[in-house]
């Protein structure tokens, strides 16, 4: 008894409920938009030029754009790899006027006037460049995600001069993680360029 | 990530007049690009500093005046470092990945936010994320959390490695107030307890810049050493960190530092057990009973009490490294 009427008063709200949610999408949106733009900023778009691999790009791209989103989404170089998009892994290392940076946690306003190298423009033409080549003779790499990340960390690696020793290599390499534990062979194809 | 207006400045007047409290400056981005991602920062206006601000490392006086926009990189490649501070570049080596060091200015470095898992999970309470929240950590995963000056508002550790070489050197702040006064502040009162404001660092006014950070000249460029403890040899934040320097004459400890990361809600100076190696002869006993003296009194919280005897064996063997390894060799 308690139940049927329990029942009949639920449907009975729930079909006013209804009724007002039928009415209301119109509203509801316009009172989000009213309230997104009391809460937040508009959007910005910035205007960016950017040079990548000696080519010069000019693209519009959100404030909030990282490199990597940029150099992925918005210039098809999609070499660089998102792997945490945190600064955690290693994946998405490309080097800006020479040197080693997560492309992850770089805006892409803060790029115009830099350099920016990627996977995509290591080789000289059909050339490998000779830390791709050892890569590959060394299997440095399983899957490949991590692959991108690691060859540009290392080539930066051998440029620093860390490459002493075994540990030193490790040390100088631990930013650049490697989920199918090709370690040993990304070791070997430093130890092998830097002999060169 | 929440939308904001992105500028980029030219010089420190020019931020500082266009500084309001909902826009944040941005030197490497990697802690503030990271936070806004996880919707833990969300300014409206971010204004650029990276060439806004000094980045030479100079000779001054009698120290050393590192500009903040110095990367973390610089610090461990600059010789006047290596020679007379070396211990800075061996806490900086410590700490995150060369990536990471290449894009990290030393200002972002100082007021790097902390590493607790409850300031990052925006589903759990965290005073430090939002005022008056409760501390999740408390009574939670204690594991990473402080050992000493804690309290039921906050028990996160500052997560910097330079910070802890820093206070061990006695370092100073410079900053720009909004007002563009310059002041000087010491690294000691730089970084604060959690006190009933655990949401805030540090003491830095608000809208003010760092422009350096100065190291006063010392003596402690041979016998040095920075251990860190870690879940993983490398790229990992500090469990306990140790940095130790000692001056010796004539077979005598005549000055000591010792300093910890991982401890407190700031970086920690262990002045009693540094008053007690002075006069004496460096020798297991003595770094023993200076271990003693660190870990003596600590009350852990429930979850982290492996930190104690963690640090005291961190604190001896920081100490030995300092007279038995060639510490200062790079
Ligand atoms: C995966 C990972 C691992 C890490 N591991 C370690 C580690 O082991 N040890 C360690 O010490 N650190 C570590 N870090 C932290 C790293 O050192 C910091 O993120 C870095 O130092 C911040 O510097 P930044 O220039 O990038 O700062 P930003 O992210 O640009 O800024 C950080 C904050 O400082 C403010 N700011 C910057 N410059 C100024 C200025 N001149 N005046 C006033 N305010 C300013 C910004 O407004 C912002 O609030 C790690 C980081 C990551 C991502
Ligand atoms: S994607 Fe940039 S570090 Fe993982
Ligand atoms: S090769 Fe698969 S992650 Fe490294």
């Amino acid at each position: 008894m308690t139940k049927h009427q329990y029942s009949r008063r639920f449907f009975l709200r729930s079909s006013v409920a209804f009724t007002a949610l039928a009415a209301l999408p119109a509203g509801v949106k316009a009172f989000y938009v009213d309230v997104e733009n009391v809460v937040l900023p508009p959007k910005q778009t910035l205007p960016l030029k950017i040079k990548v691999n000696k080519r010069e790009y000019e693209v519009l791209a959100d404030s909030r754009t990282t490199l990597l989103d940029l150099l992925r989404e918005n210039l098809g170089l999609t070499g660089s790899k998102k792997g945490c998009d945190h600064g955690q892994c290693g994946a998405c290392t490309v080097h800006i006027n020479g040197e080693r940076v997560l492309s992850c946690l770089t805006l892409a306003a803060m790029v115009p006037g830099q350099e920016v190298t990627t996977i995509e423009g290591l080789a000289e033409g059909n050339e490998l460049h000779p830390m791709q080549q050892a890569f590959i003779e060394c299997d440095g790499f399983q899957c490949g995600y991590c692959t991108p990340g690691q060859i540009m960390a290392a080539v930066a690696c051998v440029k620093e001069g860390r490459t002493g020793s075994v540990e030193e290599i490790k040390e100088f390499m631990s930013g650049n993680l490697c989920r199918c534990g090709a370690y040993n062979g990304i070791v070997q194809s430093i130890q092998k360029v830097a002999a060169q | 990530m929440r939308p904001f207006a992105f500028q980029k400045m030219n010089n420190a007047a020019e931020a500082l007049k266009d500084k309001k409290a909902e826009a944040q400056f941005i030197a490497g981005g990697t802690n503030l690009v990271d936070l806004m991602k996880k919707h833990i920062a969300q300014p409206e206006a971010l204004l650029d500093v990276s060439s806004a601000l000094p980045k030479d490392i100079a000779v001054s006086g009698r120290g050393l005046l590192i500009g903040v926009m110095a990367r973390n990189t610089d610090l461990t490649l600059n010789k006047d470092i290596l020679a007379r501070y070396p211990l800075v570049a061996r806490a900086v080596l410590a700490g995150a990945s060369p990536q990471i060091r290449n894009m990290a200015s030393v200002g972002g470095n100082l007021l790097q936010r902390t590493r607790c898992p409850y300031f990052y999970d925006v589903s759990t309470p965290c005073n430090k994320r939002k005022p008056n929240s409760g501390c999740g950590a408390l009574h939670g995963a204690e594991r990473m959390s402080a050992i000493v000056g804690y309290n039921a508002q906050c028990v996160t550790v500052h997560p910097s490695d330079l910070c802890v070489a820093l206070a061990a050197l006695d370092a100073e702040v410079k900053i720009m107030t909004r007002e563009k006064k310059e002041k000087s502040i010491s690294f000691r009162d730089f970084h604060k307890l959690p006190e009933a404001t655990p949401w805030k660092d540090n003491t830095l006014p608000e809208n003010a810049l760092i422009t350096h950070v100065y190291i006063p000249e010392n003596p402690f460029h041979q016998h040095f050493a920075y251990l860190k403890l870690r879940d993983r040899t490398s790229y990992a934040f500090a469990l306990v960190s140790v940095a130790a320097a000692l001056h010796l004459e004539n077979g005598k400890i005549t000055a000591a530092r010792l300093a910890s990361g991982g401890v407190a809600h700031k970086p920690w100076r262990w002045y009693e057990a540094e008053e007690f190696l002075k006069g004496k002869a460096p020798s297991a006993e003595v770094f023993a009973g200076a271990a003693e003296r660190v870990v003596k009194g600590i009350k852990p919280l429930a979850g982290n009490a492996f930190k104690v005897p963690m640090l005291k064996g961190a604190v001896e063997t920081a100490l030995e490294n300092c007279i038995t390894q060639e510490s200062y060799k790079q």
